[in-house]
């Protein structure tokens, strides 16, 4: 079905809906004006009777059934034409009176205003004359990134398929308004009316809870748009695998996310504050919290995520004794040789029997909030130093999660949120934290202490850039003229040069694929390079400036002010 | 049978007789074209229309469309006459006439195929 035969449907539907009600109208109007032309009207000047003609009739009909009633018009009337006057006033109140009940009626039928919003919706989307993108599934993290690409000046499309949540949306506060619909995205027709297919349509994002419908719409747009960036969410292995059979290029699964970076925090915490610093989602400050202790951990919980910190613990070569209630992992595990105790963390019995005096960490990793903080508590009273993980699983449960000092929170959607932003707005970073994950302890610890020290613990603000005519004209210029340019010269305030901007670069790509890791000041700049930065905003604002603006360029690199404006070009190569 | 079917039946047929009534005649002589036919002509059309509203197959659309071109053709018959009998001041001239009855005879020439519409589908029909 196409938007626009949607558009007539809706269009049918009502005209359906409505037409008994107007064949009444149509045959009040008729009886009216009928009567009105066969009622002896007064007697004319010669004696004779007169008749209303149809015209006047009609006329006189119009403006008294819509209670307007100018008066008896052309001619006073005759008794027997008031006669029928008064039983066409009756006749045309009644009908009216049910047309506008008709309409009320349907305006509040449940079918129609859903067809009406989504050929509305459908209209918008295909209107859309700039870049967007469509973020299915509105929760805590469809939130977080739609606040993200507004911010990044996008356009988004939402489709969730909770009305409560799209409702939600209109109380947020977004610069460009958000076009969205309650429906199913699992539906390839719903994703279809919301641009899937739309040529300024730049990716789609599939974030919601249900890992089927989340598989669904990879596979919609693998096969409707393949071009199309896509970013799909997975709970489960299964879907992962699937996933990744259609080949989805971004998978993004919470679970084994954290599990990686527990695993990292445990072997190079350095490596692991620098990745939660770089990935730490725009405005928010890193809670520095002590590295997780090499030792005995205690896991509670053996769901989805469980399953992953179990593997990722032992394969950290370090004992974990799992604790759940229900045995059906239990046979897994051991044959993993992996111990485990059958039943609820949340007793004291349970938790000494696996050992909480002696072990270095415990993680409450249940699908339920109070569950979890209830083990942590618990916990904390056998053992006081151990080390808490805790798993956040609703919004609703954050204030109480704060209020407990745990060691790290984990919080799935904000996960989701960082690795979903840092893959659409710089795409070099996820090569860079790949290479994060080997490097050595020392390196990361340096490179840390040296960064932090210069901007904060505050999320720094990380960009990428080209070399190329639209994002650096004036570097390219002179790149293209044959000049060579260090990198380091021009990192520098264009307001004042004996400043530098406080930005550095982590990476640089050069066009024949090599990649220069914190590359210093002294290496030449070269068409095609594309740099992954980190600093301030400002110094961003500056370093950009820099690039594309003559002026500014030559200022820095010379400390000489270009001659501004024709006139004085001129006047200055005459005098030159 | 189907009382909906009789009434549809019904309708379409008696747009296209009460047409024809108008019709008929010499075309330039108003004496034998009554204008309440042409009135009845016109409010039955409009019924017409109304009752195939929303009916989405294929028949359904062209009956819709035949339907809106004699809604069409009389509703400028009955403007040509109100502007004769009313603003003009001549009155009901011979080629006023004709005006009229020719666009009604449009409309009776799209009423007819809504007729033979009609009875194509009921013999399309196998029960």
């Amino acid at each position: 079905m196409s938007s626009r035969e949607g558009d007539i449907n809706t269009f049918f539907l009502v005209m359906r809906r409505l037409r008994k009600t107007l064949i009444t109208l149509v045959i009040i109007f008729a009886v009216s004006v009928l009567g009105l032309t066969l009622v002896p009207g007064p007697l004319g000047e010669n004696g004779e009777i007169t008749r209303m003609s149809f015209f006047h009739a009609f006329y006189f009909i119009s403006y008294t059934a819509t209670t307007i009633g100018f008066g008896e018009i052309p001619a006073a009337f005759s008794d027997q034409q008031r006669l029928w006057t008064t039983i066409c006033i009756y006749l045309s109140v009644i009908g009216w009176a049910v047309f506008v009940a008709a309409v009320l009626q349907m305006a509040q039928d449940e079918n129609l205003q859903k067809a009406i919003r989504s050929s509305r919706f459908s209209r918008r989307v295909r209107n859309l004359g700039e870049p967007f993108y469509l973020v299915c599934g509105y929760g805590e993290t469809g939130r977080h990134i739609c606040q993200a690409l507004d911010n990044m000046e996008f356009r988004v499309v939402v489709l969730e398929k909770d009305p409560s949540q799209v409702a939600g949306i209109e109380l947020q506060s977004f610069r460009s308004e958000i076009i969205e619909l309650a429906a199913d995205a699992a539906n390839p027709e719903v994703l279809e009316i919301a641009g899937l297919t739309h040529k300024q349509c730049r990716g789609v994002i599939a974030l919601t809870n249900d890992d089927d419908t989340n598989l669904a719409i990879a596979i919609s747009a693998r096969l409707l748009a393949p071009d199309l960036k896509v970013l799909a969410r997975a709970n489960t292995r299964e879907t992962e695998a699937n996933l990744a059979a259609f080949g989805t290029p971004h998978i993004i699964h919470p679970f084994r996310r954290f599990a990686d970076y527990l695993s990292l925090a445990i072997q190079s915490p350095a490596a692991y504050n620098l990745l939660v610093w770089l990935t730490g989602l725009p405005g928010t400050r890193i809670n520095r919290h002590r590295d997780p202790p090499k030792g005995h951990w205690i896991l509670c919980g053996y769901g989805n995520f469980g399953r992953y910190l179990a593997e990722s613990i032992t394969g950290d070569g370090l004992p974990v004794t799992v604790i759940d209630l229900h045995p059906d992992g239990m046979k897994a595990t051991l044959e993993a040789g992996i111990h485990w105790i059958q039943g609820d963390g949340t007793s004291i019995d349970i938790l000494t029997g696996a050992g909480i005096a002696d072990a270095c960490g415990i993680i409450a990793a249940t699908a339920n909030d109070i569950k979890n903080l209830s083990i942590a508590v618990t916990a904390r009273q056998l053992n006081p130093d151990v080390f808490v993980i805790l798993r956040q699983n609703s919004t609703v449960s954050r204030p109480l999660i704060e209020a407990f000092t745990e060691d790290i929170a984990v919080v799935p959607s904000e996960i989701i949120a960082q690795e979903c932003l840092a893959i659409l707005t710089t795409p070099m970073l996820a090569p860079f934290l790949k290479d994060l994950y080997q490097a050595d302890q020392q390196w990361c610890a340096t490179l840390l202490g040296q960064l932090t020290e210069r901007f904060g613990w505050d999320t720094p603000e990380i960009w990428s850039l080209r070399i190329n005519l639209l994002e650096t004209t004036a570097l390219y210029r002179r790149l293209m003229g044959g000049q060579n340019v260090k990198l380091g010269a021009v990192q520098i305030n264009p307001s004042r040069r004996e400043q530098l901007l406080d930005c550095r670069v982590l990476e640089l790509d050069r066009d024949n694929g090599a990649r220069l890791l914190l590359p210093d000041g002294t290496i030449d700049l070269r068409l095609g390079d594309e740099l992954l930065m980190v600093g301030t905003r400002s110094a961003r604002r500056d370093f950009e400036f820099v690039l594309s603006n003559d002026h500014a360029l030559q200022y820095v690199l010379t400390g000489k002010d270009l001659p501004g404006g024709w006139i004085w070009e001129k006047l200055s190569s005459l005098k030159g | 049978m189907n009382l909906e079917k009789v009434i549809f039946g019904f309708f379409i047929v008696l747009a296209a007789t009460l047409n024809f009534g108008f019709f008929i005649g010499d075309i330039d002589n108003p004496e034998v074209h009554d204008i309440y036919e042409l009135f009845a002509a016109l409010v039955v059309s409009l019924i017409v229309t109304l009752l195939k509203l929303g009916d989405r197959t294929q028949i359904g659309a062209i009956h819709l469309s035949t339907s809106l071109v004699a809604d069409l053709q009389l509703i400028a018959a009955a403007l040509v006459w109100g502007y004769g009998a009313h603003i003009s001041g001549d009155g009901m001239t011979a080629a006023r006439t004709a005006t009229i009855v020719s666009l009604s005879g449009g409309a009776l020439f799209a009423n007819v195929v809504s007729v033979v519409i009609l009875i194509a589908e009921t013999i399309m029909q196998r029960r």
